[in-house]
């Protein structure tokens, strides 16, 4: 099994950690990350400012792909997202699809409905398979209680993104699961993390945040688990940066999948970017 | 005379400018932690910082940055193996010629005796510098050319026409020069004395050395080219090599042959050697304006890399706008200059706006026009920290993007999110109802609407309504959707609860009626960014 490893804009600077435990814990499964350097931003950012200037950059990426002749796997969800969307546009319309492959084009590009685009928790449940994993899992984390943090981009809206029942989705929790772990339960598990209105209404995601925090806190989760760069920066960095010293929030850190992952297959915590 | 004039008024220009622009780097300031230093704070520190990294340990890796990444110039192969050869090429090409050639009677007679510049190796040696220089600036030329994404302004073009018409007048001058018989008679009239018969050495040197007479002279008459030789042996064989040996300026000379005694009446070499001296000096008085000022910025922006001080931050950012050399390779590697292609605003580009920042940086007024420009590109970026990664000059720009952000934020040129919502949806509505816009398939169309039948589903699962304490939002989700059903579109677009949005699209899953509201929301965005934009005025 062999991918495009699409880390997005984020990743290289802000999350290493993330692209580290990505890489070696699919590696020891089999399969294969290549990484693609001209690889631009996945075009979620700006597409609130340009839909088209959303889809250029997705269809680049598709397109750089498509010269590999590889899928894509992507292990943010923001990425996920934007990239199935961009690509359901393409496919709904020749005069987009070739308005944009005359700007691709110059660079001797071409975006053709022929790339599948996949997130690593979709990989992992779908082609590496639960009980493959199953066997990797050496030592289980027993009683670990896990919030799986969906995040909102790779789960809706349902029909384009195709990840899981948008409703009530189930493959996160399956993945804790074989990793040895117990999946809470908590009422905000589907709801936004709050990071897309970072640095535009700064007050509202915090808020977004920490009422996610404090539901994981009823249900009694002791990491919040994302798949996201997003929601793990919001999580994390964010969290750590500005809502330090504030005690009332409860104190519940979040940890990346693959490095959950990673600790229950007996990968060095080195090697996983703690 | 005309030689040491014009030197001199060059050389006070390169000296005044130099001296300008390194004022400038404790002058101009951008970010708005530069506000609390003075231009004397920054000089102090500038100068103790200076003082203190020289006696410390830091020396060794500063020491580790100029051999590396000032002389063997690593940073620039990491990039692009290609353009460290061109650079390499230009860069030791020129120094070679201007240590040999343009210093002659300074350096290379000193070091060697019998120097003469028509002696070999020297003559040799001065083609093949500048061969090497202008195998660089094709290769410059060619990579401009090929690569679509890096923009190319009049600076790079006049670089590279400057280093061009510079190295190829040289070559030119020397093929004029080797054909010269006014030359041949100066010559002669310094070195032979006045009674000799010089047809023999003219015969001799016609056929060797290509000077054309305009007299006949019969090149194939043995006995008058052997004494022609021997005379040659005599008066001139010591200063001079066979012109061959200039293998760049030779075919010059041998072609101009046809034409020779017109180019010779009219002393064309002599023009030549004025276009070819004046080019040097302009490339001399010009260069503190222009992009060859990086020869004295860029290594000192490598080395204070190292020894980067907080307090010298702010100074450490001009120098770095300096040290560009407009290459493009942050261009190349940015994350978002693709979205160029759709908004061809160049200051999406870290290379184009770089040089915008500068402009920023001079405290002058800039247009609104340009500012929102500026803006907007400053906020396309997503900070993916690639073009600080591989910048040759090793410019901080993540700092100075971050910087530049501060000071337009400063300047009330904020995200879109965030000026948008200095306004009401009703004031905004206002400033563009008579604007007409392309029609979308999605907000213009009523019939999108119909469906929805105001069950405030999207409402109750919406995270942003839950999490309102009444400031965040002014419509819920489907008061928007009433208002577009009713055609005023004008008025929500710039509903907080439009900008609010995370676009978590929690409302388009639970609609019943399969009514895409984030996509109309999203929609909604990119309508009133580009309306309002336009009308926006300095809020």
């Amino acid at each position: 099994m062999k991918f495009a490893f699409f880390k997005g804009c984020r990743i290289p600077k802000d999350l290493p950690e993330y692209e580290l435990s990505t890489k070696v814990v699919l590696n020891k499964l089999g399969v294969e990350l290549v990484d693609i350097e001209e690889f631009n931003c996945c075009g979620y950012p700006v597409r609130h400012l340009s839909t088209k200037a959303s889809i250029l950059s997705t269809a680049r990426n598709i397109a750089l792909a498509r010269r590999e002749n590889l899928d894509i796997l992507t292990p943010c969800k923001c990425c996920y997202g934007n990239l199935m969307h961009s690509n359901y546009m393409l496919q709904g319309s020749k005069d987009l699809k070739n308005e944009i492959n005359l700007i691709l084009s110059k660079e001797g590009l071409r975006w053709e409905d022929d790339i599948k685009i996949k997130h690593l928790l979709y990989v992992l449940s779908n082609n590496v398979g639960i009980d493959v994993i199953k066997k990797h899992v050496k030592y289980p984390l027993t009683n670990m209680k896990i919030a799986a943090h969906y995040g909102c981009h790779a789960l809706r809206p349902g029909k384009i993104v195709k990840f899981d029942n948008p409703l009530a989705p189930t493959i996160f929790e399956n993945l804790i699961q074989v990793a040895g772990a117990k999946p809470v339960d908590w009422s905000k598990r589907l709801d936004c993390c709050g990071n897309p209105l970072w640095g535009k209404n700064n007050n509202l995601s915090l808020k977004l945040m920490r009422e996610k925090i404090e539901d994981a806190k009823l249900a009694d989760a002791e990491y919040i688990c994302t798949a996201c760069s997003y929601c793990h920066i919001q999580f994390d960095m964010i969290r750590k940066r500005e809502l330090k010293g504030d005690e009332s929030v409860p104190n519940i850190p979040a940890i990346l999948y693959p490095q959950l992952l990673g600790l229950a297959m007996g990968i060095d915590k080195n090697k996983l970017g703690f | 005379m005309f030689f040491s004039i014009s030197f001199k008024i060059s050389l006070a220009i390169f000296v005044l400018g130099t001296l300008y622009r390194i004022i400038n780097w404790f002058r101009f300031k951008i970010g708005t932690d530069a506000l609390s230093f003075t231009m004397i704070d920054r000089i102090k520190s500038g100068v103790i910082g200076i003082f203190k990294t020289i006696f410390s340990l830091k020396i060794f890796s500063i020491i580790k940055v100029l051999i590396l990444d000032v002389v063997l110039q690593i940073k620039i192969i990491r990039a692009d193996k290609w353009r460290w050869i061109m650079h390499m090429c230009i860069f030791y090409g020129f120094m070679l010629l201007l240590l040999m050639h343009a210093f002659e009677n300074q350096i290379t007679k000193a070091l060697f005796k019998n120097y003469a510049s028509t002696l070999n190796p020297f003559m040799f040696l001065r083609n093949l510098f500048g061969a090497i220089v202008i195998f660089g600036v094709l290769i410059a030329v060619l990579r401009r050319k090929k690569t679509p994404k890096i923009l190319t302004n009049a600076h790079d073009s006049f670089a590279i026409f400057l280093l061009f018409s510079i190295m190829l007048s040289g070559f030119v001058l020397e093929g004029l020069k080797i054909i010269s018989s006014p030359i041949f008679d100066e010559m002669v009239s310094s070195y032979i004395s006045g009674s000799d018969d010089i047809t023999p050495l003219k015969a001799y040197w016609a056929k060797k050395f290509h000077v054309v007479f305009k007299e006949k002279i019969n090149i194939n008459d043995e006995k008058l080219l052997s004494e022609g030789e021997s005379s040659h042996i005599d008066n001139c064989a010591s200063c001079h090599s066979m012109p061959e040996t200039a293998f760049i300026s030779y075919p010059f000379a041998v072609s101009f042959k046809h034409f020779g005694n017109t180019l010779n009446d009219f002393r064309v070499d002599r023009w030549l050697w004025y276009f070819h001296v004046l080019s040097c000096f302009l490339g001399l008085a010009y260069l503190p304006f222009s992009k060859f000022f990086h020869i004295l910025s860029t290594p000192i922006n490598l080395l204070l890399e190292p020894a980067e001080e907080e307090k010298n931050k702010v100074t450490s950012r001009i120098i770095g706008m300096d040290a560009c050399t407009h290459c493009g390779v942050c261009t190349e590697n940015c994350s978002v200059a693709q979205i160029y292609q759709v908004t061809q605003n160049p200051n999406i580009l870290p290379s184009e706006k770089l040089a915008s920042i500068k402009l920023l940086s001079r405290g002058k007024k800039v247009e609104r026009e340009k500012l929102n420009e500026i803006a907007e590109g400053s906020f396309i970026c997503t900070n993916c920290y690639r073009c600080t990664k591989v910048c040759p000059s090793g410019i901080n720009l993540d700092d100075l993007w971050t910087a530049s952000k501060n000071t337009l934020i400063q300047q009330g040129y904020f995200e879109p999110h965030n000026w948008i919502a200095q306004k009401s949806p009703s004031e905004w509505a206002e400033t563009v109802k008579k604007k007409k816009d392309e029609p979308s398939d999605l907000i213009d169309n009523p019939e999108i609407f119909y469906g929805c039948v105001q069950c405030s589903t999207c409402a109750s699962v919406c995270p942003v309504v839950a999490a309102s304490n009444g400031n965040e939002i002014d419509l819920t989700p489907q008061q928007v959707m009433n208002l577009l059903r009713m055609g005023l579109k004008d008025l929500a677009m710039a509903s907080k609860m439009v900008w609010n949005c995370t676009t978590c699209y929690m409302c388009e899953e639970n609609c019943p009626q399969g009514i895409r509201v984030t996509d109309i929301f999203y929609e909604l965005r990119n309508k009133a960014y580009i309306r309002f934009k336009d009308v926006k005025e300095n809020v």
